[in-house]
């Protein structure tokens, strides 16, 4: 089994290193970028939403950190977006500690609305601030290219490889964490967080390190899309729709699994794109009728995600207790 | 005569209008295992969360090892060598039975491997080892209460906090719980049991606490606590008590 998985992670790997020299059409090539871009911001999601089951609903506020610290440092202070991109991940990481602070003692849905209210909180921020481009946004100046620059305008195949490794960060990441002590505590907090306490767990001290992780690999490829893109604005980089589809690609995936994101933005953005090209154009938005049928259609029928058709999951012989009533 | 390992005095709990405990004391020595009985709603439970830092409560003292520990968190209180069951079990259902254990071994070793090892010597130890593997919501009732009790024994505690480990087992699968017990004890780790399994209780006992209606009313021997007139008309009621001679 686990000789059989890390065959398919290779194959995987290769396949995707070798995919944009073969399949050399743009559109494809884009296709690819974009489910890679997904993917990535799926798994970091995954770290505090799926692992430690604190589903997040706000997360496109730290992808708009990290493109908008950037972009910010790269226009006013010529300073390259690679490092940028660091400073988008720390600036994303504080601003999951702030808003983890008074979210964390909400539980369950509370924590969910808590963290959309968060995203709102910061579009309207941003779309008031002159400093920060107000509803316009920011027009990337075309300076230097190449790498330092971050900037690739003859082929979309540097992307395409940034991309990929981003993900690839991500996702070792969260194996890392999986395999460490952090990775059993947020699972335990997820099933049981008073049975994990009276264990010793500090249930915000594990719940603010997943966030931190997951702010800040959300915020490094909010920078990459502000390189590939080379325009921002609150409604592209903050809207609550895009927080949607980050946690619905994790959650349709597999949320709490180590591959189901990366399945999840696969399929995801395989259906968005195919619907388009096939009942986009008639201007009644039929493409985004059938991309929400079929989302529907997976989630009733397979509700532990796509990666569930891989992983036989058995189901506890004993349904879980009813919450027990602490009261004497 | 060593320092108690466990002193609790004047320990009080209000939620709002209720009083759930009211002037609560005992003390505990190393090794010892008190038995905490009384009927329902008698405020066994809330002594159990004060204790385990569920509850701050409202007045007293709880120290362990003369150092007061009311009003710390669940986890700090875990950290300086309390752990306790569930009356209901909370097991971790996503785990495999060693996953859970190794959770509870981590508090002391944080290395996966050295995690996976404790856990491995506290499952052989509770008899759930042929178990390690299987997903835990997969176990029996009996087994899952085994499970909570092995993954809070793997914490390494000096005082363990056991509620009602034997309420809707088999006769023989009590008496298993009270060997598991003496063996726990004999690791010279005290034990509060709550129960309401008499036969499982009353052997093991060197002492037990009686509550009703969140006040201490008896405390000694198991022998005197099962003659004492307050406790029988606590549990009986006035008028099914046997005439005196």
């Amino acid at each position: 089994m686990r000789r059989g998985s890390t065959a398919l992670a290779l194959g995987g790997l290769a396949a995707a290193l070798a995919f944009p020299l073969l399949a050399t059409r743009v559109t494809w090539q884009n296709t690819a970028i974009l489910m890679l871009m997904t993917a990535q911001l799926g798994v970091a999601w995954n770290i505090l939403g799926g692992y430690a089951g604190q589903v997040s609903l706000g997360h496109a506020a730290f992808f708009g950190a990290g493109a908008y610290v950037s972009t910010i440092l790269s226009m006013k202070l010529g300073i390259s977006p690679w490092l940028g991109m660091g400073a988008g991940a720390v600036c994303a990481a504080g601003l999951g500690v702030l808003v983890g602070t008074p979210c964390f003692r909400l539980k369950g849905h509370y924590f969910a609305m808590a963290t959309i209210a968060v995203g709102e909180i910061v579009q309207a921020v941003v779309n008031g601030s002159d400093a920060l481009g107000g509803a316009v946004g920011f027009t990337l100046p075309l300076g230097e290219t190449g790498f330092w620059g971050f900037v690739f305008n003859r082929s979309k195949l540097p992307y395409y490889y940034i991309a990929l490794g981003l993900l690839l960060l991500t996702v070792g990441v969260n194996w890392l964490v999986n395999r460490s002590h952090v990775g059993y505590y947020l699972r335990a907090i997820k099933d049981e967080p008073d049975a994990a306490r009276s264990l010793g767990v500090s249930l915000t001290r594990y719940k603010m390190i997943a966030m931190m992780l997951s702010a800040g690999l959300t915020a490094m490829g909010g920078t990459l899309y502000a390189q590939k893109e080379l325009f921002i604005d609150p409604n592209s980089m903050l809207s609550t729709s895009l927080s949607i589809k980050i946690a619905l690609v994790a959650i349709l995936g597999g949320a709490g699994t180590l591959w189901g994101p990366v399945l999840g933005a696969v399929v995801f953005t395989g259906i968005e794109e195919l619907t388009r090209v096939a009942f986009g154009g008639t201007g009644r938005g039929t493409d985004l009728v059938v991309h929400g049928a079929l989302l529907v259609l997976i989630a009733v029928y397979q509700p532990s995600g796509v990666m569930g058709l891989f992983t036989r999951r058995t189901p506890p012989a004993v349904p879980p207790p009813e919450p027990e009533a602490e009261f004497p | 005569m060593t320092a108690p390992l466990l002193e609790v005095e004047g320990l009080t709990k209000r939620f709002g209008g209720l009083t759930a405990n009211e002037d609560v004391g005992f003390t505990m020595r190393e090794g010892e295992i008190l038995g905490l009985i009384g009927p329902n709603g008698a405020g066994k439970t809330t002594v159990f969360n004060s204790l385990a830092g569920f509850f701050p409560p409202t007045s007293g003292s709880i120290r362990l090892d003369g150092v007061p520990i009311a009003g710390l968190p669940p986890e700090a209180v875990a950290a300086r060598g309390v752990a306790r069951t569930f009356q209901i079990v909370r097991i971790f259902r996503s785990m495999t039975v060693l996953e859970n254990v190794m959770v509870g071994a981590m508090l002391r070793h944080r290395a996966v491997p050295k995690a996976a090892r404790v856990a491995r010597e506290t499952l052989a130890f509770t008899g759930l080892s042929r178990r390690q593997n299987d997903p835990a919501g997969q176990l029996t009732v009996a087994e899952q209460k085994r499970l909570e009790l092995t993954r809070a024994l793997a914490t390494g505690p000096r005082l363990l906090l056991l509620d009602e480990v034997m309420a809707g087992l088999t006769t023989s699968e009590v008496h298993e719980a009270v060997e598991l017990v003496k063996r726990i004890r004999d690791r010279g780790i005290a034990c509060v049991v709550v129960e309401h399994v008499m036969e499982g209780i009353m052997p093991i006992a060197d002492r037990m606490v009686v509550l009703e209606n969140g006040r201490k009313i008896a405390e000694g021997p198991p022998s005197a606590i099962s003659v004492d007139p307050v406790v029988l008309r606590a549990y009986l009621g006035e008028g099914y008590l046997a005439p005196g001679p």
